[in-house]
């Protein structure tokens, strides 16, 4: 067969495309979902808070929704762009961007979700602080997308990025291989976020006196819980921005990838993890305030603990990189 | 591009390694972390019993990390000594 480059990098982007968008489609989907059961359960409660209710589904499934968007717009950038067929990196490069960008879509969609189905019921049973919790719930599900939006940075550089200069063995892999650290690691922490914000729109229906305590360890908690997916952030530039000498052998090849494979993998763990472990906290703030500083102490420990084996991915990630 | 087979074996242990580390990470991450967050209801509960509560945590997330070290030496196993 004779085909030259240019067919294949455009075979790389449709592929790539189709995978962003299906894959994109996931998580939001289901957290819009949940949203609206939750929703529906709110109003068979009560009816009369109908308009609120819906009000609020509405604003919280907007927002699961962007990053579903984001995977929209890298889809139509990888089916409508001409990229220049300069170097064969351009293959695994396209078609690492639309991997990148789908799974990391699926963490933030489903964890933005989470808030604003606890709001919708939240409302119901104390329709008094109902401009507290969509605030609270407006916030939670925000920060719930900044692992999608690290996706998509890494899914631009790789689309935008003139590999032309670097040789095409071991490149082709670390490319591939950032596409799957940015994308994997999003899922945890994007899933881990949405628990915590879920737990605090419980919370703040449940004592709307400790509103501003809850919401800042809320806050502190989806802080923590992003750092997985800033872990897997950090192991993709590496990827992308060093320069490695040429080999024609399989092994340094591979072990780029495994890089990327080890760190997004290890990181869905610990941001799910830590998720839950915050939202234990910021459940029990919520309960019992007067105990606010013992509650989080250990919280904190529990998620350092939580954290430990990401921090093992990112290790073995590191050696595969730059000892071996 | 002539590939040999002492390159195929190591790229294999390299991809094992990344594997066994990646995967085996997120067992102890998510158990550790419900663990963590019933100590906090358990502390939001009582809070008297801070000291006891922090030590049975740190003593069931050690045991839970286990096999998040297990997955650690195999990788590095993988990587250095096979």
């Amino acid at each position: 067969m004779g085909l030259d480059i240019q067919t294949w990098v455009n075979v790389a982007a449709y592929i790539g495309g189709g995978i962003a968008m299906g894959f994109g489609a996931v998580g939001a989907a289901i957290g819009e979902g949940y949203t609206a059961a939750q929703a529906s359960s709110a109003i068979s409660r009560n009816g009369n808070a109908a308009g609120d209710v819906i009000k609020s589904m509405l604003v919280g499934q907007a927002i699961a929704e962007s990053a579903s968007i984001f995977a929209l717009v890298v889809a139509m950038i990888l089916l409508f762009t001409n990229f220049p067929a300069t170097t064969p990196v351009m293959i695994p490069a396209v078609f690492g961007a639309g991997l990148s960008m789908g799974i990391g879509a699926i963490g933030a969609g489903i964890g933005a979700g989470f808030p604003a189905g606890s709001a919708c019921i939240g409302m119901v049973r104390q329709p008094a602080v109902s401009n507290k919790l969509t605030t609270n719930m407006l916030i939670g599900s925000a920060v719930c997308q900044t692992p999608s939006i690290f996706a998509l940075v890494v899914s631009f550089i790789l689309l935008f990025t003139d590999f032309s200069a670097r040789p095409i063995s071991p490149t082709w892999a670390a490319v591939l291989g950032a596409g799957f650290a940015s994308g994997l690691s999003a899922i945890g922490s994007g899933i881990g976020g949405g628990i915590v914000a879920k737990q605090s729109c419980d919370g703040i229906a449940r004592q709307p006196a400790a509103t501003t305590t809850i919401t800042n360890i809320m806050l502190l908690g989806q802080a923590i819980t992003q750092t997985p997916a800033i872990l897997g952030l950090l192991v993709s530039f590496i990827l992308i921005f060093k320069s490695y000498a040429a080999s024609s052998a399989l092994a340094p090849a591979m072990a780029l990838l495994a890089s990327g494979l080890c760190i997004g993998f290890g990181a869905i763990g610990p941001g799910i993890g830590e998720g839950v472990a915050s939202s234990g906290g910021v459940a029990w703030v919520a309960r019992n305030e007067k105990h606010t500083g013992e509650i989080v102490r250990l919280m904190l420990v529990g998620m350092a603990v939580a954290e430990s084996t990401a921090i093992y991915s990112l290790v073995i990630a590191l050696v595969l990189v730059f000892v071996v | 591009m002539a590939i040999e087979g002492a390159d195929i074996i190591k790229a294999a242990a390299f991809l094992g390694a990344g594997l066994a580390m990646g995967l085996g990470a997120i067992g102890p991450g998510v158990g550790e972390g419900m663990a963590a967050a019933k100590a906090c209801e358990a502390i939001g509960k009582n809070p008297k019993e801070a000291g006891l509560l922090t030590r049975t945590m740190l003593v069931g997330q050690a045991v839970s990390e286990s096999t998040g070290i297990y997955s650690l030496v195999i990788a590095l196993l993988l990587l250095f000594v096979v």
